[in-house]
This record gives structure tokens, sequence and C-alpha cells, in this order.
């Protein structure tokens, strides 16, 4: 199986780069719960290193479901800081509380920064990521951004490999490029079941560059109650649904592919 | 003043004799002088005079209209500059200031080295100024007005002002001109009068201010500030202008400030420090913490980002003469030894940081939300700098339970709600199509309606019912979409007089 040979690979080159580096202790890792994706994660999220979540402008809401997921299971009980620049608000929205209380989030634990660019966003990530007292530190970004260049990113997970505090990126509307990221993610809505009625975050990930391991595309589904993803429970149709006419041997996902 | 505040800002050519200066402003339809400078009083005239006579009296007048509001500016950086005499400054009328010296002097060497020093450098600023030191504001004011460069001693008051005209005590003009009707020219005259007699001519007040002129009571005067609880200060002989010295300067304040504090078992909450420059012009700029400042690294920290954020740096000009460190908040600080609890040291580090990034982009941009009592979904949380409400009070009330529901409320809200184009059933059906920033969504699965009635016990008048419904498109994406008003009974009137309700969007979910 070629992802089974991809896996194998990764592996081999992360320990490789374990050697070279002299990396002593491994990353500790946080399983998410979908068992998939910890498998390509060498585990779970890597704590004390920096991620990036893509997502387009319309995805905004999944994307922000996706970090929020992200920085719970960072987190754990700690504080999360978020620090947002104002035109995303503008944008997307404003951080709503309640929502966030609603996923499993103690917003009394939830301190927001807004700034008013990009620049001194980064610059206050880049001073937060060394208070131990958080457990992840979100910097939300809008659009395209020369501020987060690949200075940028080294500082912020130099920081995040340092205090062990988790750096997470969001950036709406805006398309990867190169940085010293652990992980990279392109994230956008997926259709819940079919048979229920309002159902938990369904999202489609596309882990689109992992420094350890393979990438892939998982449907991941945020489990309140737990506070942990997993797989789709019910799923008895099919990703995307048949189109009446057309030939047998269309690839049913080609659009979806523009993300990954 | 108003002639120094011109004077100052077009000095006089060399060699040129100048014209007599005055200003002039509007009274009750004529145009009256305000102030004149020592020329023109030298040539008689006087302020309340009108210009069509001093005119008649110095034809070469050069006449310059008041600017009441550039004169109280002026006003208000003096009364900054004279904060190095006395924390307790205050504005006296439109063109003086009352200082309160108790406890100060002996830092001037006596009282007659203060007020050398006070009116040295205010004429070194190009101010002609009078003062006088009394044991009552009102005393010293009159004195300041009548016989300069007083100093009375204790007890002493009404003796000082007996031979001066009644004019100066700063009274109504129609009770001097009552007064000098009777008879009574100086203070004197009017203190050897019963106070019954007066009270009942004058009024009580014009009895109170005479008690307070004589020294017999005392009324505080009102600062412009509220004294500081503590404050340091350092004095150069010359100028410093460099970030080199000033930024020490400020940390052996602080050292100093902090010992002090320690004393007393307290902790800064807000810390002023002032740059006062050589030429007059005070900064002052304030640090906000969220946990009572104790260590002297905490005030290096947080000036450091202060001074580094500033707009407009912080100008040294010809350099300061004098840099002071004032704690004017303070709290009680429990010396608390710090516990083995690792959730108490994660809220003192947040809080920390809270400090740092506030000092950096101000305390409404580093915030926390604290549950409301209102279903409105834009009124649910309230923001709150973390410095005003940092994380240490967790005992506060905890957000609603969630219910075993999947989300019910979105992550993103749109403030304000964006209008979008509807198709849905009337009157009350979940939409079928929308159109939301020109991108045209069809609905796969709708929730709803949530109705949410407005509060109608708030003013102004609260608008319309609402009903909210939970949206899915085709591609999956999740919206709070929401109808502002009902159809039929609710509705905002339009033109044709069919309103419809309008629908909006409200948030996104995950």
């Amino acid at each position: 199986m070629p992802s089974a040979r991809m896996s194998t690979l990764a592996r081999l080159q992360g320990a490789i780069d374990r050697l070279e580096h002299g990396l002593a202790e491994p990353l500790r890792r946080q399983p998410l719960g979908h068992a998939a994706v910890d498998a390509a994660l060498q585990g779970g999220l890597a704590l004390g290193a920096l991620h990036e979540v893509f997502g387009e402008g319309s995805a905004a809401g999944a994307a922000t479901g996706f970090v929020a997921g992200l920085a719970r299971q960072a987190s754990e009980q700690r504080f999360l800081l978020w620090v947002r620049v104002d035109f995303a608000a503008r944008e997307s929205g404003d951080l709503a509380m309640a929502g966030f209380a609603e996923l499993g989030l103690d917003p009394r634990r939830i301190v927001v920064v807004r700034a008013p660019d990009a620049d001194s966003a980064l610059r206050s990530a880049a001073d937060a990521l060394a208070c131990t007292g958080l457990g992840a530190v979100v910097t939300e970004l809008w659009g395209e951004s020369r501020a987060f260049d690949a200075v940028a990113s080294r500082k912020l997970s130099l920081a995040a490999q340092q205090s062990g505090v988790t750096a997470l990126m969001l950036r709406i509307a805006a398309t990867p490029q190169t940085s010293t990221a652990e992980t990279r993610w392109m994230v956008r809505a997926a259709h819940s079941p079919p048979v229920e009625g309002w159902g938990a975050p369904m999202l489609e990930t596309s882990l689109i560059r992992n420094r350890r391991g393979p990438t892939g595309r998982w449907i991941m589904e945020w489990n309140c109650d737990a506070c942990r993803f997993r797989e789709p429970q019910t799923h008895p149709r099919p990703l995307v649904a048949a189109v009446a006419d057309r030939s047998y041997r269309t690839a049913v996902a080609a659009p979806r592919r523009l993300a990954g | 003043m108003p002639t120094d505040r011109i004077e100052r800002l077009s000095p006089p050519r060399d060699g040129s004799p100048a014209e007599p200066r005055v200003v002039v402003a509007k009274r009750d339809n004529a145009l009256v002088l305000v102030a004149c400078d020592a020329r023109a009083a030298q040539g008689g005239l006087t302020p309340g005079m009108p210009l069509a006579t001093a005119r008649a009296m110095h034809p070469s007048l050069d006449v310059i209209e008041h600017d009441a509001v550039a004169d109280a500016a002026l006003l208000s950086a003096i009364a900054d500059w004279c904060d190095r005499f006395t924390p307790l400054v205050a504005l006296d009328g439109d063109d003086g200031l009352c200082l309160d010296i108790t406890g100060c002097a002996h830092l001037f060497g006596d009282e007659q080295g203060l007020l050398t020093a006070l009116l040295q450098g205010l004429q070194r600023q190009g101010f002609a100024a009078r003062a006088a030191i009394a044991g009552t504001a009102v005393a010293a004011r009159a004195l300041s007005r009548g016989a300069p460069r007083t100093i009375v001693p204790p007890g002493g008051e009404a003796e000082a002002v007996a031979p001066l005209p009644v004019a100066a005590l700063g009274v109504d003009p129609g009770i001097v001109r009552g007064l000098r009707r009777a008879g009574l020219v100086t203070i004197g005259d009017v203190l050897a009068r019963q106070p019954s007699e007066l009270a009942a001519r004058f009024g009580a007040d014009f009895v109170a201010v005479l008690r307070q002129a004589s020294g017999a009571e005392d009324a505080p005067i009102s600062p412009r500030r509220p004294a500081p609880d503590y404050v340091v200060d350092k004095r150069f002989a010359e100028p410093v202008a460099t970030l080199e010295v000033i930024m020490p300067t400020l940390l052996a304040l602080a050292r100093l400030l902090i010992a002090a504090m320690e004393k007393s078992g307290k902790g800064a909450r807000q810390l002023l420090a002032s740059f006062f420059r050589s030429d007059g012009a005070v900064r002052t700029i304030m640090v906000e913490a969220g946990q009572p400042v104790t260590r002297t690294e905490m005030v290096e920290r947080l000036f450091a980002e202060k001074l580094d954020a500033l707009a407009d740096p912080l100008d040294p000009g010809f350099g300061f003469d004098l840099i002071r460190l004032a704690a004017s908040h303070t709290v009680v600080v429990d010396a608390a030894q710090r516990g083995f609890d690792s959730t108490a040291h994660q809220a003192e580090d947040v809080a920390a940081l809270a400090d740092t990034l506030s000092a950096r982009l101000g305390a409404r941009r580093v915030l926390r939300y604290l549950p409301q009592d209102s279903h409105l979904p834009e009124r649910a949380a309230l923001a709150v700098p973390v410095q005003h409400c940092p994380p240490q009070t967790c005992h506060e009330t905890p957000w609603p339970a969630r219910a075993d529901e999947p989300p019910l409320r979105p992550l993103r809200l749109l403030q304000p709600p964006e209008p979008v184009e509807v198709l849905a059933e009337v009157p009350d059906g979940p939409p079928a199509q929308f159109t939301w920033r020109r991108v045209t969504h069809r609905v796969a699965r709708a929730e709803g309606p949530e109705r949410i009635a407005m509060e109608w016990w708030r003013r102004p008048e609260p608008g319309l019912t609402r009903d909210y419904f939970r949206i899915e498109d085709e591609v999956g994406a999740r919206f709070w979409l929401y109808r502002d008003g009902l159809y039929g009974r609710e509705v905002l009137p339009s033109a044709d007089g069919h309103g419809q309700p309008r629908w909006y969007v409200h948030g996104l979910f995950a």
C-alpha cells in the first residue's frame, strides 16, 4: 500500500531529523481522537510547535471551529490566548463566546487580543508564546499577509518549542506558503449526515504538510461532549451526492481537490 | 496673561519700539479691553475699558482678539508646570492658579525660596506673574493682587489684607460698588463692620469670603488632579535628553517608590511618569496594571512597552530637568507566598502577560468575556479589559452549562448583521435560497425558527422580533439567518405601505 510505504518513509525521515538536530526528547503529542489522523500525525498533534490552518473566506466558520478544537485539545484546562486582527472581525465576524462554550471550551479561560494589524498581532503572539501559563496561542490573520514571512514563522516556532506552548495560525482567505510549521491544514465544511437533524460540526480537513509523516484528507466530526474529534458516526451516503447525468468514470471528488 | 501668550508666540524684533498691545473681546455689544501689556498699562489703559476710549487715548494700538480657549490651554500648561512645587494645583478664575504648598516649602529652603523659584521660573518662560503666600486661598489671592510677594506669617491674614482695596477679594463687582458707595474702601473697613449687617446686605457668601480672607476660617481648594498616593522625583542640575539616562532614572525612582509602598504593604495599579521639560512643557505617561506592581522589573517592562508604543514619542526638546514617578492608584497587597497550586501560577502569568500587551496595545484591546443575562446574541457576552477583571477572580458567574445537544449558537457573530436576499416561504417558512455578499447559497438543511423577542424594557425602541434559522447550504457551510419582523404583524413601514420583513445573516457556525 502506498500510504503504508509513505508512512514508513516519513518515520525514517523523522528519525534522521531527530538524529541530525540532536532533538533528544521527542515532541509531546496530543491525540486528536480520529484514528486515521492520529496515525498520520505519529500519535497526535505535536505540542509546543507551530501549526497552520487555512480556510477560504467562505469556510471561515469551519476553519474557526477546527482551530478551536485543536486549541481546546492543546490547552486542556490551561488558558487560551486568541490574537486576532481587527479586519478579521469585520470580514468573518467577531468571536462569539456562547458558541465556544457550546463546543466545550471555557470562555473564562479565553483571553482575546484585538490587534490593529498583522505586525502587532504576530509580535503579541511571539510574546505570548513565552508565557508558560498559556496552553495555546491562536493568531488569526485575514487575507494574504506580508508580515507573516519565513522569519516570523521561525520566530513563532522557536518560541513555541522553548516554552512548550502550542502555536496555532488561523489564516482565512490566504494561500498556503512555505513556513516552518509542523503541520499545515486546509479546512472546509462537510455535509452533515443526512439522517440527523442539526448535528455536531463536520469538517473536511486536508493535511497538506506534515513534517514527520504522510499527508491526507479526512472528514472529522467534533464531539462536543468528549471535546475530541472523531470519525463521522453514521455515514451512509458518499462524500458527494451522485449526480444523475454523468458518465460512470467521472472523478467525483475532482473539484474538491482544489484545496489539497 | 493673554498678552504674554502673544508675546511668546511673536517675540518683539530688536530695535523696533512696539506699540502698546491690548486684547479685546465683545461684551454687551461693545468691544472691551480684556488685557493689556505693560506699555499699555503705563499709558493708563486698564482692562474693562471700551476699545473706543482706549483708541482715543492711544491712536496706535496693537489690537488682538481674545482667544479664551488658547488662554485656558496655556493656563493648564502652566498648572502642569507648577506640579513640580506641589501635587495640589487648582485653577483660580481665568488667569490664576492656587497652589496648596502645605508641607512642600521645606524642599525649596523655605517659603521665600519657593516663592522666588516659582516667580523666576515663570519669568524665564516669559510670563509676568504675581504671587503671595498666605494661610487661606482667599487671602493669598487678595494679596497677590494688592500686595504681591507678601508672605503672611501664620495668623497674620487679617492684618495683612486690611489695607487692600475691596476689589482685591475678587468678589462680584456689584458688591464692590455697593461697599464703596457705603464708604468702605479697604478690606479693613469692611472687616470692622458687624458680619450680620454685611450678610443682610450682601449675602452670607460674601461674609464667608471675608472670614476666609481674614484667616478666621478656611475652605479647601479643588485641585485639578487628585494627589497621588506616593510620589518620588529626581531633579537634574543639567537637563537630560537621552533615553540612556531617562530609563535608569525611572528605574531608580521605581526602586524608591516600591520601597516606600512596601513599608505600608501597598502595590500600584496605576503609575504616572511625568517628564518636566526645561522649557516648561510637561509630558505625563500613564501605565496601568491588572495585578498590583510590587517589583521594579514590572515597572521597567511596562514603561519600556509603553514608551515603545507611543504614537508621538517622548520629545525631550532641550532636555528634562525633573522626572517624577507617582503611584496614583494603590491597593493593599497580601504578601502571600506563592502556593503549589499550579492554576494560580498560570493565572498570575497570564495577568502579567495581559499587562504587557495592554501597555502596548491599550487596555481596550486585551479582553475577556463575561456572560450576560440576555437572550439577544449580541448582548450575551460582555467584553471587559483583562486588567479590570484579572483572571484570578475565577469565582465569577460560570457560562451557562451546555445542553446535551449540538451547538445552537454560532462561533462567529457578524456585527452588525448583514442583509441578505432571501427566497422563503411566506409567512414564516425557512429560506430556500439566499444571496450573501453576491454569492448565492442554496439551502440544503434548515432548522428553526427560534424566535427571539426584543427586550421591550430597553430604550430607545428595541426593534422587531427575530426568527432565527440555522442553515446549512449545499456544500455544508453553516449560517445563522434571521428574519427581522413578522409578516403582517411586525414590519418596518415602507413607502408603498406594504412593508416586508428583511432577512439578515448574523453568524457563522463551524
